[in-house]
């Protein structure tokens, strides 16, 4: 460990959408891949509106930018598939998660992080978690669960 | 691996026997005579017994040691297989289950009850069923003779079952009016001693053929009419030939070899030919690309040998429905018993294939159904036949392959569904808004509806409100739907549909706009060209096929595909259930083996789309849900017709 053992640090996987920089729980990140085909899903939420294979798995793309109201401009050189893997609702859910681009995997110091302003932001609050601070600028963590949960569109078919 | 259990080998193998066991007991119940049923149910206590001594279940043996001698009684024809026997013996059969499970803590007196009902069962004043069949010379209603009379006398004796035989009946122009064509065969129950009924054919014994005879004995040693006939030997045959096919069927066949297997390794069985057949389908795409005549050659082995691997593979996971339908029986059996109601359960397609998980999954939401049909679709006694039907009433229990899908029905002739007291009751308890405009049918599906119950009075069976939504959640859950049919005093029909998708599928591959979709290929019907004039009429859209309409919907409508539509549309005619549907795509690319795979929680909601697959080139195509897009499609029209404006999507 480093010298910051002492505080809490969270190992993150730092991805840019558009011009924000969004991280993603290490733990939770299970590989990246170059842009592969995507199958589109009609009628799916924009959100989730694409399948991609993923080592002989058929695995669901989910796209940030559309619950935080991003422009989404298509694939370029720099785009990636991030595969992740998280407890949702006591069950295991596995996705892809469309970046511009991959950075870096970091620690952000917990002392850092502050919860979400209710106003003066641009995305809903809901989905996010806490807004880490680095040298450069701010960093958004994304509540996945809360965002699969309400985005998914398997509400509705709950009930 | 892992050591096995003898133990556990000996449970597995008991649970076969007590079956078997359960079985012929049920059959007993309903043919009191048949030697075949009641020596099928002491070898399996016989077998039972000895395996379980081997085994060291000493407590097990000990208790079907004396079971079997109480049996062993009626074999020997000591004492007739009363209903209070089969009831005893069925109990019986529960507690060695109870033993060889071994799970509570078995009450060594509850099996002393059960023997001590077994004894008295065998001892209670014996019943024998006399079996008389007589035919009368032919003359004998010249001669004055009224068979009306023998009958009535004989019914005077005791409870009597009376069946006319008519095979010697003369062409109807040769009748003779004053001739008597007519046998009789009538069994006579209570006690009754053999010289009573001898004593009913008194005068008129000498010319007639008359066999008296105790079912169930061996043989007709009692036949006593002292000159009988030599015809009379052949009657005697033709009337114990009769029970006989019935009887084989139930008689324990020859098994093949069969072999155990942990159903683990089925399932990991499938998942290897599920990669290998993505595999073959990547070797055969590249074979076609490279032009390699050798190559080709080998792809096309492969995918054969891949097909037929996967068709043995699926093959190992079916099980016929009938395994399924024997529980039921006992659930029949005993449910009329609690509530005194008269219900005979008729099972057909026991034949009918289904996945091995499915079936397992189906056997809660159908004892549901049952208990349901029982409790609440089936009237008392008295009810019935006030209402004009015969005092039994009937259950019945089918499955069949329908095209792509399995029907399963569970019907019963009972008083049908109340719609009236089903809305008071939804309205009541929240389920639907007061006033709400609902059709008869929609009505009547609300009894799927999480917390709803009907039942006046809760009993033990049904009326709590859980296990009619066990049912839709689990049909939903195997992507199948329900059916509901009901005739106020007729009877309700519950239906249900399930898809036959097992882990892999043959399918049809088709292009929409830039997207691939497969359709399972047992839904297909055929495939015909879109023609030209195939124009929406008044927002509804139907095609000739050789004279019968068929609706069309354009799947680039439905998927709001991209791109120009191509010249030449092509339709796939698939067929759910009773419906046939033309789905119009922009090209059929061909056959291809289709893995399953299911889709996530993110897209369970889309019911157009019961998966995915992966394709040879590594692409994801989307498996079409023909019965629930059949539906989407209806939808998609009713809400075109209200749209005035009716844009193109």
């Amino acid at each position: 460990m480093t010298a910051t053992s002492k505080k809490t640090v969270m190992r993150a996987l730092t991805i840019r959408l558009q011009d924000e920089i969004f991280a993603l729980e290490a733990t939770s990140v299970r590989e990246i891949l170059d842009p592969v085909p995507i199958t589109k899903v009609p009628n799916a939420p924009d959100f989730v509106s694409g399948l991609i294979n993923v080592r002989g798995t058929v695995v669901p793309l989910a796209d940030l930018r559309v619950v935080f109201g991003m422009e989404r401009p298509p694939t370029d050189q720099d785009t990636r598939i991030v595969v992740i893997e998280f407890d949702l609702d006591g069950d295991p859910m596995v996705a892809g998660i469309l970046a511009d681009k991959v950075h870096e995997v970091t620690e952000i110091d917990a002392g850092s992080m502050e919860t979400v302003p209710a106003v003066g932001m641009r995305w809903p609050p809901a989905f996010i978690r806490s807004i880490g601070k680095r040298d450069d600028g701010f960093i958004i963590i994304p509540d996945l669960q809360r965002i699969f949960r309400n985005e998914g569109g398997f509400d509705a078919a709950a009930a | 691996m892992t050591s096995i259990d003898p133990a556990d080998t000996f449970r597995q193998e008991a649970a076969d026997l007590l079956e078997i066991l359960e079985q012929s007991l049920l059959d007993l119940e309903k043919r009191p005579g048949d030697e075949d049923l009641v020596s099928s149910a002491f070898r399996a206590l016989h077998t039972l017994k000895g395996s379980g001594a081997m085994f060291g279940f000493t407590a097990v043996s000990d208790f079907i040691h004396d079971f079997e001698t109480a049996f062993d009684q009626v074999r020997k024809g000591d004492a007739p297989a009363s209903a209070e026997l089969i009831a005893a013996a069925l109990q019986a059969k529960d507690h060695v289950a109870a033993l060889i499970a071994g799970k509570a803590v078995v009450d060594p007196a509850a099996g002393a009850r059960i023997l001590a009902a077994l004894a008295t069962a065998i001892s209670a004043p014996a019943e024998p069923v006399w079996r008389v069949s007589f035919r009368l010379p032919e003359n004998a209603l010249m001669l004055g003779t009224k068979p009306v009379l023998l009958l009535d006398e004989m019914r005077s004796l005791g409870p009597c079952e009376i069946v006319s035989r008519s095979e010697a009946v003369a062409p109807v122009g040769d009748i003779d009016p004053d001739y008597l064509y007519l046998a009789w065969v009538v069994e006579i129950g209570g006690p009754v001693e053999l010289p009573a009924i001898e004593d009913v054919f008194l005068f008129i014994r000498d010319d007639m053929e008359l066999t008296i005879a105790r079912t169930g004995e061996p043989h007709v040693e009692e036949a006593a009419a002292g000159e009988v006939p030599a015809q009379s030997a052949e009657a005697t045959a033709i009337l114990r030939r009769e029970p006989e096919p019935e009887a084989a069927s139930v008689a324990p066949k020859d098994k093949a070899a069969t072999l155990r297997v942990p159903a683990e390794r089925l399932d990991e069985l499938m998942d290897r030919v599920g990669e290998l057949v993505i595999a073959q389908a990547r070797l055969s795409q590249l074979a076609v690309s490279r032009h390699d005549p050798a190559l080709v050659s080998i792809a096309e082995d492969i995918e054969r040998l891949t097909s037929s691997l996967r068709d043995t593979t699926m093959g190992t996971r079916m099980v016929p429905i009938g395994t399924l339908f024997g529980r039921f029986r006992r659930l029949v059996h005993d449910l009329s018993q609690d509530l005194g109601k008269q219900v005979n359960l008729v099972t057909t397609g026991e034949e009918t294939e289904l996945d091995k998980t499915v079936i397992e999954q189906l056997a809660d939401p159908l004892v549901h159904l049952i208990r349901n049909a029982m409790d609440h679709g089936i009237e008392r006694g008295d009810e019935r036949r006030a209402s004009g039907k015969g005092e039994t009433a009937t259950l019945r229990l089918s499955a069949a392959h329908r095209g792509a899908e399995v029907a399963i029905t569970i019907a019963d002739d009972g008083a049908g569904l109340d719609t009236a007291r089903i809305r008071a009751k939804a309205e009541a308890s929240g389920v639907i808004a007061p006033g709400a405009v609902l059709g008869e049918a929609d009505v009547n599906r609300l009894i799927f509806e999480a917390g709803f119950s009907t039942s006046q009075s809760v009993t033990s069976l049904s009326g709590r409100g859980v296990g009619m939504d066990v049912v839709k959640r689990t049909v939903e859950g195997l992507r199948g739907s329900i059916d509901l049919a009901s005739e106020p005093g007729h009877g309700t029909e519950v239906t249900l549909r399930l898809p036959l998708t097992l882990a892999i599928i043959d399918g049809l591959l088709v292009r929409v706009g830039s997207g691939r979709y497969t359709i399972p290929l047992a839904a297909v019907e055929e495939c015909i060209e879109l023609p030209k004039n195939a124009g929406e009429m008044r927002g509804r859209s139907f095609l000739d096929v050789r004279g019968d309409l068929v609706p069309f919907m354009r799947l680039r409508d439905l998927f709001h595909a991209d791109g120009e539509a191509d010249v030449y549309q092509k339709v796939v005619i698939v067929s759910s259930g009773q419906i046939r549907i033309g789905l119009v795509v922009d090209q059929i690319i061909g056959n291809n083996q289709t893995v399953i795979k299911q889709l996530s929680r993110l897209h369970s909601s889309l019911k157009t789309f019961s998966g995915a697959t992966i394709l040879g080139d590594g692409t994801v195509a989307l498996i079409l849900d023909v019965m629930n897009l059949v539906g989407f499609g209806q939808k998609l029209e009713e809400s075109r017709r209200d749209d005035v404006l009716g844009r193109a999507a």
